[in-house]
């Protein structure tokens, strides 16, 4: 490795919610193993841009580092991803930074995710056990069973599949493939899948299901993993069959 | 156009694309394959299909109402997506992208080809072989309907396709998979039929 070895980097900022963005470019002395958060941490040392102008810190988010929170999550040379797994060595020259545009910016590379948690709450997205007396133990789930729902479980909201999927955008208003794998992922739960029809009736609204195009981006995207496509497609079935009960009537609303 | 039946109208777009208008096309392409056989057959198919009983029954509901629905409901559909391809170039995100662009075509193809079928025979031009062999004078034209007949079996083809996961009916990655495959198959032959009839008038 050459002394001096630099990282170019070209970030996209934005000072508040509603001021315009523009680019910053920067030169960071390289060293081995660093990832996209520890050059910003350098930057954040030192903010001066390539030119040598003294300017603002980057602003980020991060919480975990080790891709389980989806807080630091951003478009990096043009695809959204969490920036702890990207690491430098990896990325081609000059990285840049973006924020995920399907979101609000607060600033720089800092955007709001309220719209998931809000999706979240309207499909009903937990297991309801509350009641004003002791329901005692659920019914047993199958061990195979439980194995493959983990993998539905370790979506972690970080909105790179909304950012991946062209049909998520100010035009429509489409909840997204991660808050459907999420129906799908309680639906199937023994205890949750007592209310499934609930959940089916929210994604069977305005901005739910019938807004994917199949475009299948998100479970390309998807840094989990997740079976997101497979998902939107069983919902696909299970609404189906909900469409014939709920206009014919049914005595099978939840069995 | 409330907003809380999309999830409605949408199923009924992927619905209608099908049936009838994707049966529809595939019925339209092998009777015009009888321009392969020549004139005179090419007039009987023809004139057999004009002459069907409850013909303007017909024509309404199985193919202009079907069709308006999904031909304007389809271009909101296709103009409410922000194309990303070059950040996802998966083959899938490309058939997205040209499913709607083959669809807006579509729309300006197919009034432009009912206004100079369907409508001048409203207006009494006789619908026939000698038509047909008139427009395609024009290299402009044989061009224009080429592309025509591959946008609509592209969009067919590959309409099935997302009719299959819209219903829930292809639901695991390999299924799917194995119907693009057959969707290749009903593009190429559908696409073969509908080239050849082109070719048939020339």
């Amino acid at each position: 490795m050459s002394e001096n070895k630099t990282i170019e980097l070209k970030v996209r900022r934005q000072d508040t919610a509603n001021s315009d963005s523009y680019w910053e470019e920067f030169s960071i002395p390289y060293r081995p193993n660093m990832n996209v958060i520890s050059v910003l941490m350098e930057i954040q040392r030192n903010p001066v841009t390539k030119d040598g102008k003294k300017t603002t810190p980057i602003n980020w988010e991060m919480s975990c580092l080790e891709e389980v929170c989806g807080a630091c999550s951003m478009v990096i040379n043009g695809r959204p991803r969490q920036s702890c797994t990207a690491l430098i060595d990896q990325l081609p020259s000059p990285i840049t930074l973006e924020p995920m545009s399907t979101f609000p910016v607060v600033r720089d590379l800092i955007v709001d995710r309220e719209f998931m948690f809000d999706s979240l709450k309207k499909v009903k997205a937990w297991v309801p056990i509350d009641g004003t007396y002791d329901l005692g133990e659920g019914p047993r789930m199958p061990e195979r069973k439980r194995q493959w729902a983990y993998e539905l479980s370790k979506c972690m909201t970080c909105g790179v599949c909304l950012e991946a999927c062209p049909n998520v955008n100010d035009k429509t208003d489409f909840i997204g493939p991660a808050i459907l794998s999420q129906v799908r992922l309680f639906n199937t739960h023994p205890t949750g899948s007592m209310n499934k029809d609930e959940r089916l009736a929210e994604i069977m609204k305005d901005g739910g299901l019938g807004e994917c195009g199949n475009s299948q981006n998100c479970v390309v995207a998807c840094p989990k993993g997740i079976p997101l496509t497979t998902s939107i497609a069983s919902l696909n079935r299970a609404t189906t069959v909900q469409m014939f009960k709920n206009f014919f009537g049914s005595d099978h609303m939840v069995d | 156009m409330s907003r809380e039946s999309d999830f409605f109208l949408r199923r009924l777009h992927s619905l209608l694309g099908v049936i009838p208008v994707g049966l529809f096309l595939t019925q339209h392409l092998i009777i015009n394959y009888f321009s392969t056989r020549g004139e005179e057959a090419f007039n009987a198919a023809s004139d057999f299909m004009g002459s069907l009983p409850f013909l303007y029954v017909l024509e309404w509901v199985v193919i202009y109402i079907p069709l308006m629905f999904h031909a304007f409901y389809g271009v909101y559909i296709a103009f409410t997506a922000k194309n990303n391809t070059g950040r996802f170039g998966t083959y899938r995100n490309w058939m997205f992208k040209l499913q709607r662009l083959t669809g807006v075509f579509l729309v300006i193809f197919i009034a432009w080809h009912i206004y100079q079928t369907r409508i001048q025979k409203a207006l009494g031009v006789d619908v026939n072989y000698d038509m047909m062999a008139d427009i395609f004078q024009s290299t402009g034209m044989v061009i224009f309907y080429f592309a025509g007949v591959l946008a609509a079996t592209f969009h067919l083809a590959n309409g099935i396709w997302a009719f299959l996961v819209t219903w829930g009916i292809t639901q695991s990655p390999r299924s799917q998979q194995i119907f693009s495959y057959v969707s290749i198959l009903i593009f190429i032959a559908l696409s073969f039929i509908g080239i050849r009839a082109i070719l048939g008038f020339m």
